[in-house]
């Protein structure tokens, strides 16, 4: 108990029910003001009015769920200094930019054309009023665009160095940290996701108004917006899916070990298609990883490194290192053991480094740098006690994996269903079956959405900056009762104001059986 | 150089985060002898406004994150109650200006009312607080070597009140009210410049500029006299820190122009204080709000310029932190600075949608008008 009741725990719980709850409002706000922005469009091009009042009636929703993503956004901003203070400044020269480059160029932007989107119908001119819509939907992009950089970097730790004189990284290479493989990569996946969740909402509410044969020219103007936007969006996520599997293969090796439960890996690897994760496995153990599996050969091979014949390291294959020979080489991997010794040798030459400094001792200053670039790849190692604490949990890891993936299948499946009932089957339009298929799809792009993000995060502990800094060093020096306190405080606020959040898109979408959406004001 | 450029902008950012502080101060007017329709009038003024002064303050925080992030590390890990408060306070404003007349909203319009009631008074009270250890310093202590302890690696720790003992501190508290007497007084001059609701709101607001305003001047000038007086820490050439007595007056004499700067904006605060109350004019916001930001850049750079120490550790003067000792690299403040150069975009898009949204002034007839009202 003592173990689970400490400040580095709470802090995770903290930061993770911060996360967890903003994202469940920022990917409908990303793909949300999309949606609006194509509908404004329509209006204006077209001149029909009943677009405006669509267009309205989705910017309605749109503004109940911005203000509580930006209410819980807040928090995580600052809780990287309150909670993570060792991170803010073991890394803050590098972590700060993204921060502030969002607030700059994305922040004011949002938060000055959102009033001229809500309040400028009267005020502004009509292309001025599309410009507006259209430069909020850029804005929440290139928020996620920053922050995301900001997240990739700490999961791919590139474009710095360490410097001893101050004990801390910093930048050496702003565009390597900005837009390197990975950052791209997460970027695209995270914002098409988003795309896919609101294209799913409006989807489902649209059958919602069906179901309830209220505003039917709406709904399905309405339904074909989003589904064409979330068909786009599914298929952006899935090449992006892939894309980020290679990048994971690549820098996060163990994260995909985990994903896949594989302990012992091999070349022309299968891919888990169904399984039980045996949580009593252990590394270096004999237990059986996965029970009642069913196997996709060559799977994971042709996943993780496009090459069906390529070998997939497991967790055990990473612990203890491995060595492999292929056209004639032998590749040798450096076991997590070698790193500890490798990462305690960078600390220790860090502290000899430190005391030469005191001394004024230049020439074993030199010296002790030079043991610290030899070894501060694996500096992170010094702070763990075995090998084996590098193991991410992986049975969250897994399942929340395949989560992902099956929802995200289906996802591809009910926007084609969408759009072929759209298009050449408008009379299934009124099928009760198709209004519940749309209306039940709503939680399910929720938690497609909320385990991407457990894979990302989950599959990659113990790091908070991937090999260098666990989530053990990145801490503030506050007592556990203190976060305790503010992890309920703030478990509890988030749920109330979640609560009303719902209740009042509830009532207003309630209220559209009552009233005629397209008549605008 | 660069960090010196980095502690302008950070000055201008917290100069203008407290200029729109008058949303804030306008949260805590709703109920003062107002009816429905004036309230209407004056959330629907206030929640036009809203995310600038919220969205100042994100980009203050992560301004100070990417330039000076020692700060960001010891301030806001060692402060933590502090800064907690604040942020809690800003998260309940979020959502309150649209959810408070939303049917279905559960808890009744009156509980989001005093939500940014708690925001409008606390945000400023507990921001002017955290201004002021800029100047009278925490209980701290900085040791980056600590990030080699495998047991414990936290580099900096704070006293076990953790920012408790800032909100009990007299020139900090002090300083705190006369934000909050200052957002109420810029409050009132804002919403004479922005509603048109008749001769009798624009009186009790010339009223309220009146009373607020001379409870502003009486708070700020203790306080001020308090930081004149104060003893400050400074660095010297060798990084040693040392106390100077009357440092702050010593800096505001020393770099006159700064010195000229605060009178200045001190002088148009007052004459904002003056229009609003005694004339018929409707620009005093603006005299104020431009005096406001003169007079808090001068206070952010007689707290940082000259070596002085912007953040003074009480019990470990070696710990404090000043511009020098607790930025980002020269390379990050480079990248950054060529960031900051479409800050003058920024402001001029402000400004152009401001005017545009602001022409003519709110009316009732405005807010009926709109499907979208708050």
């Amino acid at each position: 108990m003592t173990d689970i009741i400490n400040v580095v725990d709470w802090s995770r719980a903290q930061f993770a029910l911060t996360a967890m709850y903003h994202w469940l409002f920022v990917p409908l706000t990303i793909g949300l003001a999309l949606i609006v922005a194509v509908m404004e469009t329509i209006y204006v091009r077209t001149g029909q009015e009943r677009w405006k009042g669509i267009t309205k009636f989705w910017m309605t929703l749109f503004g109940i769920n911005f203000a509580i993503g930006v209410a819980t956004g807040i928090i995580l901003e600052f809780e990287f200094g309150t909670n993570w203070s060792n991170y803010s400044w073991f890394v803050g020269d590098i972590f700060g930019a993204p921060l502030a480059i969002e607030g700059i160029f994305a922040f004011f932007m949002e938060a000055t054309f959102v009033a001229v989107m809500f309040f400028g119908w009267n005020k502004v001119s009509r292309g001025f009023h599309l410009a507006s819509t259209w430069l909020v939907a850029l804005g929440v992009s290139l928020s996620a665009l920053w922050i995301l950089v900001a997240n990739a970097w700490m999961q791919n730790p590139v474009g710095m160095e360490f410097d001893p004189s101050q004990m801390r990284n910093v930048m050496d290479d702003f565009w390597a940290v900005a837009f390197n493989g990975v950052s791209m990569n997460k970027f695209f996946h995270a914002v098409a996701s988003g795309w896919c969740l609101a294209g799913t909402f409006v989807v489902g509410v649209s059958c919602w108004m069906l179901w309830r044969k209220s505003n039917i020219e709406a709904s399905r103007d309405s339904l074909k917006v989003g589904a064409w936007v979330g068909l786009v969006g599914i298929l952006l996520t899935m090449y992006t899916g892939d894309g980020s599997a290679v990048q994971v293969a690549k820098v996060q090796p163990m994260k995909l070990a985990a994903m896949e439960g594989l302990y012992d890996g091999k070349v022309g690897q299968e891919l888990v298609g169904f399984g039980f994760v045996n949580t009593d496995k252990r590394p270096g153990d004999t237990l059986q990883a996965i029970h009642a599996e069913i196997a996709i050969p060559y799977g994971l091979s042709i996943l993780a490194n496009h090459d069906a014949h390529s070998f997939v390291p497991g967790i055990n294959n990473l612990i203890y290192g491995y060595s492999l020979t292929a056209d004639g080489d032998t590749l040798h991997t450096t076991s997590y053991a070698e790193r500890m010794a490798m990462g305690r040798e960078a600390r220790q030459a860090l502290i000899d480094y430190d005391a030469a400094s005191k001394a004024g001792d230049g020439a074993a200053m030199a010296e002790a740098e030079g043991r610290i670039k030899d070894n501060f790849k694996y500096f992170g190692y010094a702070y763990l006690d075995a090998p084996e604490d590098a193991v991410p949990p992986v049975a969250t890891t897994f399942y929340a994996f395949r989560i992902m993936v099956i929802i995200g299948g289906y996802l591809l499946l009910f926007f084609l269903l969408a759009i072929f009932v759209a298009r050449w089957k408008v009379a299934w339009l009124e099928k009760p079956w198709l209004h519940w298929v749309g209306i039940l799809s709503i939680p399910l792009v929720w938690i497609c959405s909320q385990a991407g993000w457990v894979v990302a995060e989950v599959g990659r502990q113990p790091w908070v900056i991937q090999d260098l800094m666990p989530t053990n060093a990145a801490i503030s020096d506050i007592s556990a009762g203190s976060v305790q306190f503010t992890f309920w405080m703030f478990a509890v606020l988030f749920t109330a104001l979640l609560v009303a959040e719902l209740s009042i898109m509830f009532r207003y979408i309630g209220r559209s059986t009552k009233n005629d959406i397209t008549l605008t004001h | 150089m660069f960090q010196a450029y980095w502690w302008l902008l950070i000055a201008v950012l917290g100069a203008v985060l407290v200029f729109l502080l008058f949303v804030q101060g306008g949260q805590t007017m709703l109920y003062c002898k107002n009816d429905f329709d004036d309230r209407q009038l004056m959330v629907n003024s206030l929640g036009r406004k809203w995310e600038l002064t919220f969205t100042t303050l994100v980009v203050f925080g992560g301004a100070f994150f990417a330039s000076f992030p020692l700060f960001y590390s010891t301030s806001f890990g060692g402060a933590y109650w502090l800064w907690m408060a604040i942020l809690i306070s800003f998260v309940i404003q979020a959502v309150s200006y649209e959810y408070r007349r939303k049917q279905g909203n559960i808890y009744g319009t009156r509980t989001y009312d005093a939500f940014l009631l708690i925001n409008g008074f606390f945000g400023c009270v507990l921001l002017g607080v955290a201004v002021g250890t800029f100047f009278f310093g925490g209980d701290f202590e900085v040791t980056r070597v600590n990030l080699v302890e495998p047991g414990n690696p936290v580099i900096s720790r704070w006293a076990p009140t953790r920012g408790l003992e800032a909100m009990a501190s007299l020139p900090c508290l002090l300083l705190g009210l006369a934000v909050f007497f200052l957002a109420r007084t810029q409050a009132a001059l804002y919403f004479i410049n922005n509603i048109h609701g008749g001769e009798a709101f624009l009186s009790r607001m010339r009223k309220k500029v009146m009373i607020n305003g001379v409870i502003f001047v009486v708070l700020f000038v203790g306080w001020l006299v308090l930081l004149l007086l104060a003893t400050g820490k400074q660095a010297q050439a060798d990084g040693t820190v040392v106390d100077v007595p009357y440092l702050y007056l010593f800096n505001l004499l020393g770099m006159w122009y700064w010195g000229l700067a605060f009178l200045a904006g001190v002088l148009l605060v007052l004459c904002g204080v003056f229009s609003g109350a005694f004339t018929d004019s409707r620009k005093g916001i603006w005299l104020s709000g431009i005096g406001t930001v003169l007079v808090v850049m001068a206070l952010f750079a007689i707290a940082g310029y000259n070596s002085t120490c912007y953040l003074p550790s009480s019990t470990h003067p070696q710990s404090s932190l000043t511009i020098a000792n607790s930025s980002s690299s020269l390379y990050t403040l480079k990248a950054m600075s060529w960031v900051s150069l479409f800050i003058p975009v920024v402001l001029a898009y402000i400004w152009y949608v401001w005017r545009k949204m602001n022409h003519g002034g709110l009316t009732r007839k405005d807010v009926e008008g709109n499907a979208h009202q708050y």
